[in-house]
């Protein structure tokens, strides 16, 4: 049986790791291409890598990164950050990644998704959406979760999808940061909506909460990224509590 | 010396990197005589059928793959492009299998493309039978119904083909250049033929 996944997320800044505590403060975590193959040893089933810092100046040093990261990571791992276009993409799958991630370019101009299945293929393309609840609406955020757009969440994954996304990352801003678990209610409605694989983020604070999100919230993988960077939780750990629980995970 | 072929295919690189990092000394080449002369020769392949199959044949490549007589192994498109033909812009393919490569249809909405780790049941098969049930990685959309030169299989949606032999022909659907030391363990169960 397909298995569902775990994936530690890494923010890059100057070629380290870092993470943001909601979207705003930073804590160094360490050397990403270490780090990286210390989750893939440890059993995570796939990485994400987001470059935090992209602009044009440091666009070749992450490229460098990306080609380290390949090197000595054996496991599937997506990149993104400031990407927004195909010449954007193509140096960094030829450094090795497997996916990008867009993000605020895609709800800039929504034909990036389009141009880059058809130039790569749809398994290349996932597509990050950050939202925030404000009253009854999920309402998406561009620029790390600081503007918000007209866009809701539901349609413009539908949107995505449509014009090729391979999957959805998904985090909610209301839940990122926060410890008290993944947005239950919006990932059951994108599971349902949707006949693409979706990844739920933001909110990851114990092992319960990886359960809920894919028992109740149907995610086909669940990001997480401070409370494994400071090993507060490990993917052992982690991946025995749900296969105990029920869950088809690869031990 | 091992022949990696190169052509206009996505994971080229990642596959050089999994021989690096098992040590393995080779060549990413679409030289027809270094792939000829190879010891033995690995046909990646990310990507979308007709388009490959195209590139292939303009360079001459598809009759060269055909022929040769030392082990081949191909990887995800590249098991499939070895098979007959595939329903992916109706491709006649290069027909060392005689399958059909079929698009998954959901029964019970089950996403297309199969992406993530799923298990492999080998059944005399060439893979290392220590990684008998564990996990690799895949992502496909098309799939290799099972056949008599089936050397492995997983389920999706129903059973399918993860891996294949005939003559000295190997293939695998899944990436095993992307599945952590289960596919190191399958990479060198194909190296390591005598």
């Amino acid at each position: 049986m397909l298995t569902k996944r775990i994936i530690p997320c890494l923010d890059i800044k100057d070629g380290r790791t870092v993470k943001g505590i909601n979207f705003i403060n930073i804590r160094d975590a360490g050397d990403p291409v270490e780090l990286g193959a210390t989750y893939a040893q440890q059993g995570a089933d796939e990485l994400v890598f987001l470059d935090i810092s992209a602009t044009n100046e440091n666009r070749k040093t992450f490229v460098e990164l990306v080609k380290d990261i390949a090197a000595h990571v054996n496991i599937p791992f997506t990149v993104g950050g400031g990407i927004s276009s195909v010449a954007d993409v193509a140096p960094l799958l030829e450094a090795g990644a497997d996916k990008v991630s867009i993000n605020s370019a895609a709800v800039k101009s929504p034909q990036l998704i389009d141009e880059l299945s058809k130039a790569f293929g749809s398994q290349f393309v996932v597509l990050a959406i950050d939202a925030r609840k404000i009253g009854n609406q999920w309402t998406v955020h561009t620029h790390g979760g600081s503007k918000p757009t007209e866009r809701k969440l539901f349609s413009w994954a539908k949107e995505g999808q449509e014009r090729g996304a391979g999957e959805i990352l998904f985090t909610s801003m209301n839940h990122d940061g926060t410890r008290q678990g993944f947005a239950i209610d919006p990932l059951s409605k994108l599971h349902e909506l949707l006949s693409i694989p979706v990844i739920a983020s933001g909110g990851a604070g114990n092992p319960q909460h990886f359960l809920e999100a894919f028992l109740m919230g149907k995610a086909d993988a669940a990001l997480a990224a401070s409370l494994f960077h400071f090993g507060e939780l490990t993917i052992p750990d982690l991946k025995s509590y749900l296969k105990s629980n029920g869950v088809t995970i690869r031990i | 010396m091992i022949a990696v072929i190169k052509y206009n295919a996505g994971n080229i690189r990642s596959v050089a990197f999994a021989l690096e990092r098992l040590n393995i000394d080779f060549v990413i080449t679409d030289n027809h005589e270094e792939i000829k002369k190879a010891d033995k020769v690995i046909f990646p392949g990310v990507g979308e059928a007709s388009t490959t199959m195209d590139y292939l044949k303009a360079c001459k490549l598809d009759k060269v793959i055909k022929d040769l007589k030392q082990p081949v192994l191909g990887i995800c498109l590249g098991m499939q492009l070895m098979c007959a033909h595939s329903e992916e812009n109706n491709t006649p393919c290069l027909g060392i299998f005689y399958e059909s490569v079929k698009l998954f249809i959901p029964k019970n909405k089950e996403k297309v493309p199969h992406m993530g780790w799923n298990s492999l049941s080998l059944s005399n098969s060439w893979i290392d039978s220590s990684i008998q049930e564990q996990f690799v990685y895949f992502v496909h959309s098309y799939y290799v119904p099972v056949n008599s030169h089936s050397a492995a299989i997983t389920n999706y949606i129903q059973p399918f083909s993860s891996a294949m032999k005939k003559d000295n022909f190997y293939a695998v659907q899944f990436h095993p250049e992307k599945s952590a030391a289960v596919g190191e363990k399958v990479l060198l169960s194909f190296l390591n033929l005598s």
